[in-house]
C-alpha cells in the first residue's frame, strides 16, 4: 500500500533523508523508529503529501503521490506530532470540514464523527471551541478527523504524545481493528514498547539512512547475538551509547 | 536586582540582533523598501509641519499660541495611542507571553521581571510614536531655533512621556485580568481599543476642525487669544511635555513641567511595581483559564449550510469554515467597527463638499465624481488589506492538514477570493451608490462608477490574495499585525497603481465623452475612444485580478512547511 523507491529530501546541503527504500503491504501496522532529526518526520511528511522529494517515488495504495497527488491522498489520513488545527472551530465543525476537503458530507460522517469523539471521550466536548481544548483533547480530535473520511492508508507522526493512559490503549485498539480490516498503519514513535507490542515490522532509520527493517525476530538476528528488546536492538544499531558520559555530564 | 533584570532582557536583545543579522532571502531588498518609505514619511511630515510653523512664527502674538495648542493636540492623540498600546501589549507581555511558563518556574525576583516586561510593554508600544515624533520635534527646533541642546530637552521630556501610560497600561491590564479570565480580556480590549480609536476619528471628523482655523467665527480676538492661551488638559502629561518644549522655544524655560513629568514617571513605576506584587500572582492564574465557548449549530446554520449546497461539498465547507473563523475572532470582526468608521468619515467628506457656488466649474463637478472613483478604490484597497491578505498567512499553522487533503490549491485560493470578495464588491457598490447620489452624478458617469468600481473590487481582492501568499507571515498570531507586513505595504502600493492606471486609462474618454456632450451640443460621443479606455482599464483589472492569483497557486503548491 505505501511503496517508497530511493526517497530521498535534501535542504541545502544537508541530506534529510538518503534514498529510502520501503514496502508496506495492505493490512500491516508498521513502526518506524530512529533518534531525534533521523529523518522519520521528513520521510512521512513527504508520503502524506506535505513535503516534495528532491528525488525518488512515493506510491500510496499503487498510485504515483506526484504524478496524481489528488487520487493518492484521497486514500490517505496524516496524523502530525504537533496539534494545530482550527482554534476557532467546534469539535464537529473540524470533523466536518476534513470531511469535506476528502469531498465527502452527510449524514453518514456525522454519524461517524459522533462516534470517534465518542470514543475519545470527546463527546461532551464537540461543541465547544478548540480554543479551550487541551494539548491531548486535540491530539485526539486530530486522530479522530484521520478516521472520519476511512482512509485506507494511514500515516501517523508520533500517535501516543499527550495521550492519558485510556485514550493510549484506545487507539492501540482501534489501530489493530483497523489494520485488520485490511487497511494499512505507518506510525513512527519513540515509544518502543509501543512498537514492539503492536507493530508487524518495524524500520529503523538513521541519519536518513535505513538502518534494518523487518520483524522483531528479523530484527534481533540483525543486531549482535545476546540482544533481544527492542530498545538493545534499536541503540546498538543506532550506536547510541547508552549513558557512556552520565557520570560526567551529572558530576560537571 | 540589576543582574537578574540584564538576564531577563538579554533573550529579547540576542534575538533582536539575531533577527537583524539573519540572511533571510530578500531581506535587504525589504530593508532599503521600509528605509525609502520611512525616509519619506518623515520628508512629508518634517516639510508639512515645518511650513506651517514657519507660518505660525510669522504671526505676532497668536503664533506660539498656536504653535502650542497645535503640539498639544498632537501629543494628546501621541499619549492615548500608547495608553491604549501599552494596555494591549501588556497583556501579550505579561499573561499570554510563550516564555512565561519557564519564568513562572524559575526563582524569578519579582521586581526584575516586572522592570523587565515593563521595558518590553514600553518599547514594543512606543517605537511607532517616537518614529512619528522626530519628525514633527525636528521641525519645531529647526523653526523655533532650538540649537543642539533642543536634541537633549526633548528626550528628557519624551522619556517620561512614554513611561507613564506604559506603567498606567500595564496596571490597567492588571487589574483587568484578575477581573476577567485574559483570552476573554484580550477580546475585550481588542474591541475597546477600535472603538476608541473609531470614536475619536469619527468625534474629530464631526466637529469639523477645518471651521476653527476660522478666527472670525468668535466674538473677538481677545476670546480667540485667551481660548488658546487656556491649557486644554493640565493634568495630562502630554500638557507637560508641550509646555515643556514650548518653554524652551520661546525663551521661557519652565522647570516645573519636567519635574511634574519626571515625579509622575517614577510615581507610577513604583506603584506600578507595588500593584503588581500584590496582584500578579492570582491574574497570571487566572490568565491560564481559558473561556468557554460552545457553538452548535441551529437552524441559521443549516440554512446557510442548504444555501451553499449548490457549491458542491469542498466549496461549502472552505466558505464556511471561513466565515466562522473570521466572525469568531475578535481580532478580526471587531476591525469591521473600523471599517464603518473609514466609509461614515468617507461619506462625511463627500456630503459636505462645496460643489456650489463660484468658481465650480462643469469640468469640477464631473472630475470629483471620477476622484471619488479613485478614493474609494483606496478605501476598498485598505478593507482588502485588512480582510483578504491576512487569509493565506492565517492558514499557516494548519498548513499540513490542506496539505494532506486532496484539496486543489487552485479551490482554496478562489474560495477565500469569493469569500472576501462578494462583500467587498456590496460594500463597494454602496460607497459609490451613495456617494454618487450626494454628489447627483450624471447618469453616465454613474454607469461609468459602477463599471469601475466593480472592475477594481475583483482587481484589489485578486491582488490581495496574490500578495498576502507572496508575503505571508504564517507565524503571527494576531492577524491584525498582518496588513502592517512588508507584504501588505507592497500590497497597498501595487493596488495604488492598479487604481491610478485605471483612472488614467479612463480619463481621457470620459472627458471627450462629457465635452462632447455639454460644450459640441450635436457632436457624436468619441465611441471608439471610449471603447479603447475602458477595454484597457477592464483588461488591467482583469489581469490584476487572475495574475496574482495564478501566481500564488504555483507559489502555495511548491511551499513545503
Amino acid at each position: 500500500m505505501i511503496q517508497l523507491r530511493s526517497l530521498t529530501k535534501r535542504y541545502g546541503s544537508f541530506t534529510a533523508v538518503d534514498g529510502v527504500d520501503l514496502d508496506v503491504p495492505r493490512g500491516e501496522l508498521f513502526g518506524f523508529l530512529g533518534p531525534n532529526g533521523a529523518g522519520k518526520t521528513t520521510t512521512l511528511r513527504m508520503i502524506a503529501g506535505i513535503l516534495r522529494p528532491t528525488s525518488g517515488s512515493v506510491r500510496i495504495a499503487d498510485i504515483d503521490l506526484l504524478a496524481n497527488p489528488m487520487a493518492a491522498k484521497q486514500r490517505l489520513g496524516f496524523i502530525p506530532d504537533r496539534p494545530f488545527i482550527y482554534e476557532k472551530l467546534t469539535g464537529t465543525e473540524f470533523l466536518r470540514f476534513v470531511a469535506g476537503l476528502y469531498g465527502q458530507s452527510g449524514a453518514d460522517v456525522e454519524r461517524r464523527g459522533r462516534e470517534l469523539l465518542a470514543l475519545f471521550d470527546l463527546e461532551e466536548w464537540r461543541d465547544e471551541i478548540v480554543e479551550s481544548y487541551s494539548h491531548g483533547m486535540r491530539q485526539k480530535l486530530i486522530i479522530s478527523s484521520a478516521f472520519v473520511h476511512k482512509p485506507e492508508v494511514i500515516v501517523v507522526d508520533e500517535p501516543m504524545v499527550g495521550l492519558d493512559p485510556k485514550a493510549a490503549r484506545t487507539l492501540k485498539d482501534l489501530f489493530r481493528e483497523y489494520t485488520r480490516r485490511g487497511n494499512t498503519i505507518m506510525m513512527s514513535t519513540h515509544t518502543l514498547e509501543v512498537a514492539q507490542s503492536m507493530c508487524d515490522r518495524i524500520a529503523i532509520i538513521q541519519r536518513g539512512v535505513i538502518r534494518a527493517c523487518g520483524t522483531m525476530d528479523e530484527l534481533r538476528s540483525s543486531a549482535e547475538a545476546g540482544v533481544t528488546g527492542l530498545e538493545d536492538i534499536f541503540l546498538r544499531l543506532t550506536g547510541e551509547g547508552l549513558a557512556r558520559e552520565l557520570v560526567e555530564v551529572l558530576d560537571a | 536586582m540589576l543582574e537578574a533584570l540584564h538576564a531577563l532582557l538579554l533573550p529579547k536583545l540576542l534575538t533582536a540582533r539575531a533577527r537583524a543579522r539573519s540572511k533571510e532571502r530578500g531581506r535587504a531588498a525589504r530593508t532599503v523598501v521600509l528605509a525609502v518609505i520611512g525616509v519619506i514619511f518623515w520628508a512629508f511630515a518634517f516639510g508639512v509641519l515645518q511650513r506651517l510653523l514657519a507660518y505660525f512664527r510669522g504671526v505676532p502674538e497668536i503664533g506660539p499660541l498656536l504653535a502650542g495648542k497645535l503640539l498639544g493636540l498632537i501629543l494628546v492623540a501621541f499619549f492615548s495611542i500608547l495608553l491604549l498600546s501599552n494596555v494591549i501589549t501588556a497583556l501579550s507581555s505579561y499573561f499570554l507571553a510563550r516564555d512565561l511558563d519557564l519564568l513562572a518556574s524559575a526563582p524569578t525576583d519579582w521586581l526584575a521581571f516586572y522592570s523587565a516586561k515593563l521595558i518590553e510593554t514600553c518599547v514594543n508600544s512606543s517605537w511607532m510614536v517616537v518614529l512619528m515624533a522626530v519628525p514633527m520635534l525636528t521641525a519645531y527646533g529647526t523653526v523655533y531655533d532650538g540649537g543642539g541642546a533642543f536634541i537633549g530637552l526633548a528626550i528628557l521630556s519624551f522619556l517620561p512621556f512614554l513611561i507613564i501610560p506604559a506603567a498606567l497600561g500595564t496596571a490597567t491590564t492588571l487589574v483587568l485580568v484578575n477581573a476577567f479570565p485574559a483570552r476573554r480580556t484580550r477580546d475585550i480590549l481588542s474591541i475597546i481599543a477600535v472603538i476608541a480609536a473609531a470614536g475619536i476619528v469619527v468625534l474629530f471628523r464631526l466637529v469639523r476642525p477645518e471651521k476653527l482655523a476660522r478666527p472670525e467665527g468668535f466674538r473677538s480676538l481677545v476670546d480667540f487669544i485667551a481660548i488658546l492661551r487656556t491649557p486644554t488638559s493640565p493634568l495630562l502629561p502630554s500638557e507637560w511635555v508641550g509646555r515643556s518644549v514650548m518653554g524652551w522655544l520661546t525663551d521661557s524655560l519652565d522647570l516645573l513641567p519636567l519635574y511634574l513629568l519626571w515625579s509622575t514617571a517614577a510615581a507610577s513605576v513604583v506603584l506600578g511595581a507595588l500593584l503588581h506584587r500584590w496582584l500578579y500572582a492570582r491574574g497570571f492564574t487566572k490568565a491560564q483559564e481559558s473561556s468557554q465557548q460552545w457553538a452548535r449549530e441551529g437552524w441559521f446554520g443549516r440554512t446557510v449550510r442548504t444555501v451553499l449546497s449548490p457549491l458542491g461539498v469542498v466549496r461549502r465547507e472552505l466558505v464556511l469554515k471561513e466565515t466562522r473563523v473570521f466572525f469568531r475572532d475578535t481580532t478580526q470582526w471587531s476591525q469591521l467597527i473600523l471599517l464603518a468608521v473609514l466609509v461614515v468619515v468617507y461619506v462625511f467628506n463627500i456630503k459636505f463638499l462645496p460643489l456650489t457656488g463660484e468658481g465650480i466649474t462643469f469640468f469640477i463637478v464631473n472630475l470629483v465624481p471620477f476622484l471619488n472613483l479613485a478614493l474609494a478604490g483606496f478605501v476598498l484597497a485598505s478593507v482588502a488589506a485588512r480582510f483578504i491578505f491576512p487569509g493565506v498567512s492565517l492558514e499557516g499553522r494548519t498548513w499540513w492538514l490542506l496539505r494532506a487533503s486532496p484539496l486543489p490549491i487552485r479551490e482554496l485560493l478562489w474560495s477565500k477570493f469569493w469569500v472576501g470578495m462578494a462583500p467587498l464588491l456590496v460594500l463597494a457598490l454602496a460607497i459609490v451608490g451613495v456617494t454618487n447620489s450626494l454628489l447627483q452624478v450624471s447618469a453616465f458617469m454613474f454607469v461609468v462608477s459602477v463599471f469601475t468600481i466593480v472592475l477594481l473590487t475583483f482587481a484589489l481582492a485578486g491582488l490581495a490574495i496574490g500578495f498576502g501568499t507572496l508575503y505571508p507571515r504564517f507565524e503571527t498570531e494576531n492577524a491584525a499585525q498582518i496588513p502592517t507586513s512588508f507584504g501588505g505595504l507592497l500590497y497597498m502600493m501595487s493596488a495604488v497603481g492598479v487604481i491610478g492606471a485605471v483612472i488614467v486609462l479612463e480619463a481621457r474618454p470620459v472627458y471627450s465623452y462629457l465635452a462632447a456632450i455639454s460644450f459640441r451640443g450635436g457632436e457624436s460621443p468619441p465611441t471608439a475612444e471610449l471603447v479603447i479606455g475602458f477595454g484597457l482599464a477592464a483588461a488591467v483589472c482583469l489581469t490584476a485580478t487572475f495574475w496574482p492569483i495564478r501566481i500564488a497557486v504555483r507559489r502555495l503548491e511548491a511551499l513545503e512547511r
